[in-house]
């Protein structure tokens, strides 16, 4: 039987050689893999990309103090971007299922329509949950649009739940019964994590400094906007090269985090929700159009010594 | 006669979207036989959920070659002008013909129209017909500024006969090959056009809807027989799975009847729509510990696939008895201060406003004592786990937790209910008490929305008001309340006629009365539903009679003539200045004509049989008299007539055949 450690190294090998770069997961906290800067700003633009990573997701509203075996404060996606989409595309994630072990003769595969929309980066596709015996196992996407750009190539997202995948495999019914590696099982190495920070979480996170923490990285996230903009056209091509566009990404990605965490406090009302999210999207999406510029090539140099 | 299939091949289509795309494709293609003038009929239209097919037979080769005569110019032009458009047309000069009209003599020439091979017109066609299918989300997946469809294209089978319609789309070659299910077909399978559904059979698809609908139909019973447990039936979910599957085949699955504990609708709701598993009954009508999964596979012949789909059953039946325990732990009543913390609107403040209005106007509008508690403890359970996880169970939840609770069934069945109608097609709450608390809901919900101006604008309804609105007419038109919509209004000009639009709607679009009947009755008086509905039930049963429809067109006649003259309807009738007797018999049968007690059709049949003294009455009286005094007298008849008959219905605005 495949560990969960297994079932990650299956899955990355069956996409790297299938021409993946295996990216690490991204270091700040996220809430999805789409949100890792490998997904939400390598989408855009023209040049073709194919990367997988797994990327632990946080989301601090969904945490039950390890004491509820399907759900988790932090959660595993091992994400896949396609960029552009194969043609045989679903052939080749059906080929993912086989490689870890599930022979899809002997089970019920649906694709079930299920559109994705994040109103907090301005994107959204469309796309199926992928359904193994009634479970949900992997979010299956055609990217349109992000940051608000609709998208030169589309990519396809896949993101398998790994915990899902891996309690099906193993046959276990709680979560914390899936054995990671020889010996240690998933309670072992994550309980404690769930535990506290759940706790953490909806109980003892500072909502002032929460509020701060949004607010400054807010600042900082638009500061950037602002300076991009002053660029033009005798910006020298080094100078809006080493712009730091992502500096700026991981600012949106920090206020996201400390929307996510506000929102476990219950601190956002359902009415200013609308609002916060608003402020988190307009920085996404300017974030967006700075990266998608900068991959540009730079404008021509003027034709100065051309003869006449 | 040639036959043709064509077969657009897809990733997996949404299964609401294919009956729709089927009828359409049906519709593009009989008007592309007609627009070009070809014989031959579809035969057949179907869909799987990768792939939309459709047969037509008995096509021609081509159209036929035709004539054409082009006109030229008048002879009197002279010969320039022949040679002009003898080139332009690229013959001899010698070859035009003259043209005699009325007009004169023209140069012209008979033209022949090859016909065109109706592969080439279909080639030619086709990617613009495939592409304008009409999605409800469409897609682009070639990069940006490329054909949309609803998911990625991936093949086209096009045969006409036996050769391939060879055309291009969104990158696709039409060709003759085609694909069978995803795990137990084969693929790239060479299509013979007339043995097309058989090869998609052996290759584990069932092409057409119905083939697959009887197949889980007849699964189900086979599956169910003997064992004393019969299915609970749901159309809509046969639907879903018929379009969600190429290859249906239904499984029993079971779960440890310890769940059964739970209530029937949270467990019903978890099969149905979070794993569109079919419910079980037992003979008794009480649930089953079983469900029904329809796969997308031949079999499970090692039971692998109901022993997932169990294990995520339990899950979730877990969840929700974690929920139900967790939410126990505190009663609705205890959690009416929690609704503080819950926005009901953003400019209308929280839950707990809401419910505090919501249980002052079910009071105003007669509440008791059982109806008032059922408005205060109706949005409690929006603070409660279980609604939390299962929205869709609203209402429901906190009417099964009132039961819990020892509040009274009145109540609970109350807060249960007071939701309904949630559609147009939904009923409405069994007990009075929860038609008043229900009515109360949306009433607030209208009035307080309309008055910050929250007002549904086209297609925008973002707060669902009209369907807020269709509740209340349809509890009113259909329950035991006697509320006049005017109470609900206050006063509000937009809000009365938003609710004047849904009460029309209401009685043409659900109760079916053609539309110059409701607005004939609506004309006087749309407030009171049960009247508006008695009095539409009567003109539409006394319509058919040989008196009514020449009655209204009297009426409208009538109508006419008092707007012409101004007619302020002040005098009265003074019986000396009847000079005619066709006027008299009129004054007289109207003055004896009683409608008091009378229901609403016998007082319809009594007023219509006032039509042959009506007809007499035009036929032999000028109401335009040269004295003054004549003429106001018959006016003031005519008025009286028009607003002593016409309470039931203003019948000027029936439309007369």
């Amino acid at each position: 039987m495949d560990t969960f450690q297994d079932l990650v190294f299956k899955l990355k090998k069956y996409w790297s050689d299938r021409g993946c770069i295996l990216q690490e997961p991204f270091d700040a906290e996220v809430g999805a893999g789409t949100m890792a800067p490998e997904t939400f700003l390598r989408v855009l633009g023209p040049k073709p990309y194919r990367v997988a990573y797994v990327q632990p997701s946080r989301r601090p509203a969904d945490g039950r103090y390890g004491e509820n075996p399907n759900r988790l404060y932090k959660h595993h996606q091992l994400q896949v971007i396609l960029k552009p989409t194969p043609a045989d595309v679903i052939d080749q994630y059906l080929g993912s299922l086989e490689a870890i072990g599930i022979d899809l003769s002997k089970h019920d595969i649906k694709f079930e329509e299920d559109n994705w929309e994040s109103p907090t980066l301005g994107a959204w596709g469309v796309g199926w949950q992928v359904m193994l015996d009634g479970l949900e196992i992997t979010q299956f996407t055609y990217f349109q649009q992000c940051g608000g750009i609709d998208l030169e190539l589309v990519p396809a997202e896949l993101t398998y739940g790994l915990e899902r995948i891996a309690a099906f495999l193993q046959g276990v019914e709680s979560i914390y019964e899936i054995e990671w590696a020889p010996g240690f099982t998933y309670a072992d190495v994550r309980l404690a994590d769930e535990q506290q920070l759940s706790v953490y979480n909806f109980e003892m996170a500072d909502v002032a400094s929460l509020w701060q923490t949004f607010e400054i990285n807010e600042r900082e996230a638009q500061r950037f906007v602002h300076l991009w903009a002053k660029l033009d056209q005798d910006t020298p091509a080094l100078e809006r090269a080493r712009f730091p566009v992502l500096g700026a990404y991981e600012h949106v990605l920090k206020c996201s985090h400390s929307f996510n965490m506000l929102d476990a406090r219950g601190a956002i009302s359902v009415t200013e929700r609308v609002g916060v999210i608003g402020r988190v999207r307009k920085l996404a999406v300017g974030v967006a159009h700075m990266w998608a510029a900068q991959q540009q090539p730079p404008p021509p140099a003027a034709t100065a010594t051309e003869a006449a | 006669m040639a036959n043709f299939l064509l077969e657009i091949g897809s990733e997996e289509i949404p299964d609401w979207m294919l009956a729709p795309a089927v009828e359409h494709l049906q519709t593009a293609f009989t008007k592309l036989l007609a627009d070009h003038k070809l014989k031959g009929k579809v035969e057949w239209a179907d869909a799987t959920p990768r792939r939309l097919a459709i047969w037509l037979t008995g096509l021609p080769q081509g159209q036929n070659n035709s004539v054409e005569v082009l006109t030229g110019p008048p002879k009197s032009a002279g010969d320039g002008a022949a040679v002009g458009f003898a080139k332009k047309n690229g013959i001899a000069v010698d070859q035009l013909e003259t043209l005699t009209t009325p007009k004169g003599e023209y140069f012209s020439f008979k033209r022949r129209v090859a016909g065109r091979a109706t592969t080439s017109i279909f080639a030619d066609a086709l990617p613009a017909l495939i592409l304008g299918i009409p999605w409800p989300k469409s897609m682009y997946w070639l990069g940006k500024g490329t054909p949309r469809f609803i998911r990625p294209l991936r093949w086209i089978c096009a045969l006409f006969g036996a050769g391939i319609v060879e055309f291009e789309v969104a990158g696709v070659k039409s060709s003759n090959r085609t694909h069978g299910h995803r795990k137990f077909g084969k693929k790239n399978i060479r299509v013979s056009a007339v043995r097309y559904a058989a090869q998609l059979e052996a290759n584990f698809v069932i092409v057409q809807a119905a083939g697959r609908r009887k197949r889980i139909e007849d699964g189900i019973a086979a599956l169910l027989e003997g064992k004393g447990l019969r299915l609970k039936a749901d159309a809509g979910l046969l639907d879903t799975l018929t379009y969600l599957t190429e290859w249906p085949t239904p499984i029993l699955g079971s779960f440890d009847p310890a769940y059964l504990a739970l209530p029937a609708e949270v467990l019903i709701t978890v099969m149905r729509h979070h794993q569109k598993y079919f419910s079980v009954l037992k003979e008794d009508g009480s649930l089953a510990p079983h469900f029904i999964a329809v796969l997308n596979t031949p079999g499970d012949p090692d039971g692998l696939i109901a022993s997932g789909n169990e294990r995520v059953l339990r899950a979730r039946f877990n969840d929700a008895r974690f929920f139900w325990g967790v939410d126990q732990q505190k009663k609705l009543a205890d959690r009416v201060e929690d609704l503080k913390a819950v926005t009901f609107q953003r400019e209308l403040g929280s839950y707990f406003l809401k419910t505090e209005r919501n249980v002052a106007l079910t009071r105003e509008l007669g509440g008791d004592a059982h109806a008032q508690r059922a408005a205060l403890l109706a949005k409690c359970d929006l603070t409660c786990e279980m609604v939390k996880e299962f929205t869709e169970l609203q209402g429901v939840i906190g009417g099964l937790y009132c039961r819990a609770q020892g509040e009274t069934s009145e109540v609970a069945q109350a807060v249960y209910d007071h939701y309904k109608p949630v559609s147009m097609e939904d009923s409405i709450p069994s007990t009075r008490t929860g038609q008043l608390v229900a009515l109360a809901d949306k009433a607030d919900t209208l009035k307080e929305c309309f008055r910050v101006g929250m007002i549904p604008s086209g297609s925008k309804d973002p707060f669902a008001l009209r369907r807020a609105a269709q509740g209340v007419v349809k509890i009113l038109a259909e329950g035991v309340l006697d509320v006049p919509l005017q109470n609900l209004i206050g006063g509000d000009a937009k809000l009365e006629e938003f609710y004047q639009d849904r009460v029309r709607h209401y009685f043409r679009e659900l109760r079916g009365f053609a539309y110059d009947e409701v607005n004939a009755v609506m004309a006087r008086g749309w407030t009171e539903l049960k009247s508006v509905g008695a009095r539409l039930e009567a003109v539409k049963a006394v319509r058919p009679t040989e008196n009514f429809e020449p009655l209204a067109a009297s009426f409208k006649r009538i109508q006419n003539i008092l707007d012409q003259a101004a007619f302020d309807g002040q005098s009265v009738i003074d019986p000396a200045l009847l000079q005619e007797p066709a006027e008299r018999d009129l004054h007289t049968a109207m003055k004896q004509l009683s409608l008091a007690g009378l229901d609403y059709p016998t007082a319809l049949i009594r007023i219509a049989a006032l039509r042959p003294l009506v007809d007499h009455f035009f036929d032999k009286v000028m109401v335009n008299a040269p004295d003054h005094a004549v003429r106001a007298n018959r006016l003031a008849l005519l008025f009286y007539l028009r607003s002593e008959f016409s309470r039931i219905a203003d019948f000027s605005e029936i439309i007369t055949s």
